[in-house]
């Protein structure tokens, strides 16, 4: 896909479909297809930086365990680990930053992947699962 | 579905009525221009009505943020109405629940700006 906000809008759209289809109740279709535009939008924007050459590719796999969503750019590369906490007292206030935290807060399971050259993110989402990550 | 804001002023207090989706691209950039001109109009009472606000992402957020500090940076003060359980979740998780004055009843909304 291109690296363009249609991309990152149709890509949230096949979430929401794929996560109904899979079985997913309304709300974790919301907080899955949220998951998976959050991290479109930092494929798109701070891995490719809109550049038309560069492209995106989103995977989903649905079995019986839940669903999976690949996402792949051709970016620079990320650290996760080094952005910064958004419920810190000093970044509560921030304009930005929640993309991520977002992301590992709807879905059970977040692994990033470094490519040569990009970025991949595996998200999974289990069946059944909404009641665990509220308690 | 776009998103679209509309004002109306109450006792002294903009209520700025909000519909759609507030994300990355033009629902972000509506509502920065709408309190840009508010402020800009010297309206520093606002109240956000998020009611029909169907769908919120973490830019939507951050402009949401960004519009708090900016009024208050002026003098002013930016209080949220009706919010869906789609945006209150998201505000209770990224812990700006705390933060925002929020309300269920505009009536209970436009009085708080005098206290």
């Amino acid at each position: 896909m291109e690296s363009t906000l249609d991309s990152v809008n149709r890509a949230e759209e096949l979430a929401n479909k794929v996560a109904g289809e899979s079985g997913f109740d309304e709300d974790e279709r919301h907080r899955i297809a949220l998951a998976v535009r959050e991290a479109t939008v930092n494929a798109v924007y701070h891995g490719n930086h809109y550049d038309p050459k560069k492209k995106i590719t989103v995977g989903f796999e649905s079995s019986g365990v839940g669903l999976t969503v690949t996402i792949r750019d051709q970016g620079t590369g990320m650290v996760p680990e080094e952005l910064p906490d958004p419920l810190a007292p000093e970044n509560l206030l921030r304009g930005s930053g929640r993309g991520i935290f977002l992301i590992r807060a709807f879905m059970d399971e977040v692994r990033f992947r470094t490519l040569d050259p990009g970025t991949e993110i595996t998200l999974v989402k289990r069946r059944g699962s909404a009641e665990h990550k509220e308690a | 579905m776009t998103m679209k804001a509309s004002t109306r002023q109450v006792n002294g207090v903009t209520i700025v009525d909000l519909s759609g989706r507030i994300t990355l691209g033009e629902g972000s950039v509506i509502l920065r221009d709408t309190v840009r001109d508010l402020l800009g109009k010297g309206q520093k009472k606002i109240l956000l009505n998020l009611g029909d606000v169907s769908y919120i992402d973490s830019s939507g957020i951050g402009e949401l943020v960004s519009a708090y500090t900016t009024v208050r940076n002026q003098g002013g003060d930016l209080r949220l109405l009706n919010l869906t359980k789609k945006v209150h979740d998201l505000l209770q998780i990224t812990k700006l629940y705390t933060v925002f004055d929020v309300k269920d009843d505009e009536t209970t909304a436009v009085r708080a700006f005098a206290s």
